[in-house]
């Protein structure tokens, strides 16, 4: 009754203990003074400097540690290790300085009055307190709204086919969507340009610009839902078919209600791919300075367009509009990226 | 009565069993196969509107089109004809493209090996909404980016490597001017396309089987023996053809690369210059000022820019499907 019970203490071991990490600390310590220390005595000077020793340093402690205790193999294993957390940083290095540079140069001129107000009345030289950029909003709601409510039936039927009804050509189909979504932007406007202005004769609108979006905006919507579609279980569809339902009523009351969500992903996606496209708007819809709420004539502005013109102007100022511009277009992609990943984790819950 | 059981016992009438689509789905699979054929229909108007505008311009110039490097408006007043060739911005924007593959390449393997066999589970997520972030930032961001926050230090870099390496052709310097070059516009176009290469070879090791892995560790493999002995010689197709589409993009990119490029109608390889040459900008360069001929050579210029990229993405598709099925 006395007898006390004997819990065996499960035994890792193959956790790091304290005395295994030691030789790692020391080893990142001598690597970060040691390249302070070079910094400081050699020519090599700066930061540059100070990263290209680190770096390099880095790889030959890393490798000579291991050298030392294992042997050749644990050595290269040690000088890849270090290779790909330098490759990540590189990764994410250029993505955190994007951020930055345009929100630490963009929301100096940002203000709400920017969306009540156009350039029509304003030069792009003169200061940031007046003009704003509400003829671009515009612009960009129709030419994204045109190329939606164009690209989602499209890319969606697309899916379908691939998916639902599996034609002869499906194959064909889902290779040529694959290669449409490399075609670059510029041949998209070149083609739109070609087809809507020297063919058909019109003048540069926003809905030629919407046109050219549609082109770059087909394949993304296609491919996402056909992803989403094929997520869906077989089961469903056999359970609909099995109730006697035909291939229709199948498709239209089990599998799209099941798929919606990732639908809804496919779409965002799209508008987020094409929102910030600059080059084959920069052929298609003209430019303006003014508000034109007339979508199917006249020219048009758009984010890109009025980064672009600001751009090309180069004053001060203008590139200060340009980065502006180029913050607000960047909140508007990244709305659209979280809203897509919020719809996709949805979807992922439902599953 | 019981003629009336007998009656109701009849078996009722069989329902006609046939595989025939009802009239509806006649309909439905007719809208879907329509919508299904519109990608094919599109790519081939795209192919077929650019040819039909610039076929005059390939016809004048004949396979010059293709090698000569001027591309000069007609002069009436000393009867010069107009000459329109892509050569040089051709082999411009092979130059930018390869370097794109050199600095982005290996960064992007490294970050999806990172991602797939190295980053702590905490890291994973995040890094993976990074990558997927710079996939979807516009290109015009990364054209200001590049020529207002990374060209100054890419100068500085470029006038290093010319210091030390100047005996190397690629990277001697006719003239001083270190901004605005291919070497940079590599950098940018590099940058841009590291998270697709990214996402492709992720997905491709992800499909390595787990008991090859296992087997490998189970051998004493370190974690480059096993990713060496297993993942690449499984993965390696994804990876080539990860790389290829990137290219397919860099050669295709316009407004980054017009912002960091200065265009010059030569042919030049040292990249540390700035004189570069890239189809897709020199196109948006040129277009608000053409006049009727140059805009047919304009769409001749972007048809083979179109047929360049197609046949280039042609190929990677083909091998990422070949990688993923097997």
């Amino acid at each position: 009754m006395s007898q006390t019970q004997i819990a065996v203490k499960p035994t890792r071991p193959w956790k790091l203990t304290f005395r295994d990490l030691v030789p790692d600390l020391a080893g990142a310590l001598f690597t970060v003074f040691g390249s302070l220390a070079i910094v400081a005595i050699t020519p090599l000077k700066g930061k540059l400097g100070f990263t290209f020793t680190l770096i390099t340093l880095a790889i030959i402690t890393a490798t000579t540690v291991s050298w030392i205790r294992k042997d050749r193999k644990a050595a290269m294993n040690s000088t890849t290790t270090v290779l790909v957390y330098i490759a990540s940083a590189f990764v994410i290095i250029p993505l955190l300085s994007i951020l930055y540079e345009v929100v630490r140069l963009g929301v100096s001129g940002f203000s709400l009055r920017i969306f009540t107000e156009d350039m029509s009345v304003t030069a792009s030289d003169t200061d940031l307190n007046e003009g704003g950029l509400l003829h671009a909003v515009i612009g960009t709601a129709y030419i994204v709204f045109f190329a939606t409510i164009l690209s989602t039936p499209i890319g969606i039927l697309t899916a379908l086919y691939i998916v639902e009804v599996k034609g002869r050509l499906s194959g064909l189909v889902r290779f040529f969507v694959q290669a449409m979504s490399g075609v670059p932007s510029i041949v998209a406007g070149l083609f739109i340009f070609a087809f809507w202005m020297i063919q058909m004769g019109n003048a540069y609108s926003g809905i030629a610009g919407g046109f050219a979006l549609t082109v770059l905006m087909i394949p993304t919507v296609a491919r996402t839902s056909e992803e989403v579609l094929k997520l869906i279980p077989q089961d469903l569809r056999e359970a609909g078919l099995a109730l006697g339902a035909t291939q229709w009523r199948t498709v239209a009351t089990v599998v799209i209600p099941a798929a919606k969500s990732g639908l809804v992903t496919a779409i965002i996606l799209g508008i987020a791919r094409v929102v910030g496209e600059t080059a084959p708007l920069l052929i298609t819809i003209g430019g303006a300075d003014a508000i034109n709420l007339n979508p199917l004539e006249g020219n048009m502005s758009a984010f890109p367009m009025y980064v672009w013109k600001n751009l090309l102007i180069g004053s001060p100022n203008a590139i200060s509009r340009a980065w502006l511009g180029l913050f607000v277009l960047m909140v508007l992609v990244l709305i659209f990226f979280a809203a897509a990943r919020y719809f996709s984790s949805a979807r992922r819950r439902f599953k | 009565m019981s003629s009336d059981l007998l009656e109701q016992k009849s078996p009722p009438v069989p329902r006609v069993i046939t595989t025939k689509p009802r009239f509806t789905d006649k309909v439905f699979r007719a809208v879907v196969t329509s919508g299904g054929m519109v990608s094919l229909v599109l790519l081939g108007l795209i192919g077929f509107f650019l040819i039909y505008n610039g076929f005059e311009a390939i016809q004048n110039a004949g396979l010059s089109f293709l090698t000569g490097f001027d591309w000069a408006d007609a002069i009436p007043e000393i009867d010069q004809p107009a000459m329109y060739g892509v050569g040089a911005m051709l082999f411009g924007t092979i130059v930018t493209g390869i370097l794109a593959m050199l600095f982005g390449v290996p960064i992007a393997v490294g970050t999806a090996l990172f991602l797939s066999y190295y980053a702590p589970e905490w890291l994973k997520k995040p890094m993976v909404v990074v990558v997927d972030v710079m996939a979807a930032i516009p290109s015009i961001v990364y054209g200001l980016w590049g020529f207002f926050v990374l060209m100054p230090h890419a100068e500085y870099w470029a006038k290093l490597i010319h210091k030390y390496l100047s005996f190397i052709p690629i990277f001697d310097m006719p003239a001083p001017v270190f901004t605005r070059s291919p070497f940079i516009a590599g950098l940018v176009l590099a940058i841009m396309i590291m998270p697709i290469i990214t996402a492709i070879s992720r997905e491709v090791f992800a499909q390595t089987p787990p008991e090859r892995i296992q087997a490998a560790y189970a051998l004493g493999a370190t974690k480059w023996s096993m990713i060496k002995a297993v993942v690449f010689p499984y993965g390696r197709g994804g990876v080539v053809g990860g790389a290829m589409l990137g290219l397919g993009r860099a050669l295709g990119e316009t407004v980054a690369v017009y912002t960091v490029l200065n265009l010059v109608y030569d042919i030049r390889i040292e990249i540390l210059l700035s004189s570069g040459g890239n189809v897709a900008s020199m196109i948006v360069n040129k277009f608000g000022e053409a006049d009727f001929v140059e805009l047919q050579a304009l769409m001749a210029a972007g048809f083979v820019l179109f047929i360049v990229t197609l046949i280039v993405n042609f190929i990677a598709n083909f091998i990422i499907n070949k990688t993923a099925r097997e």
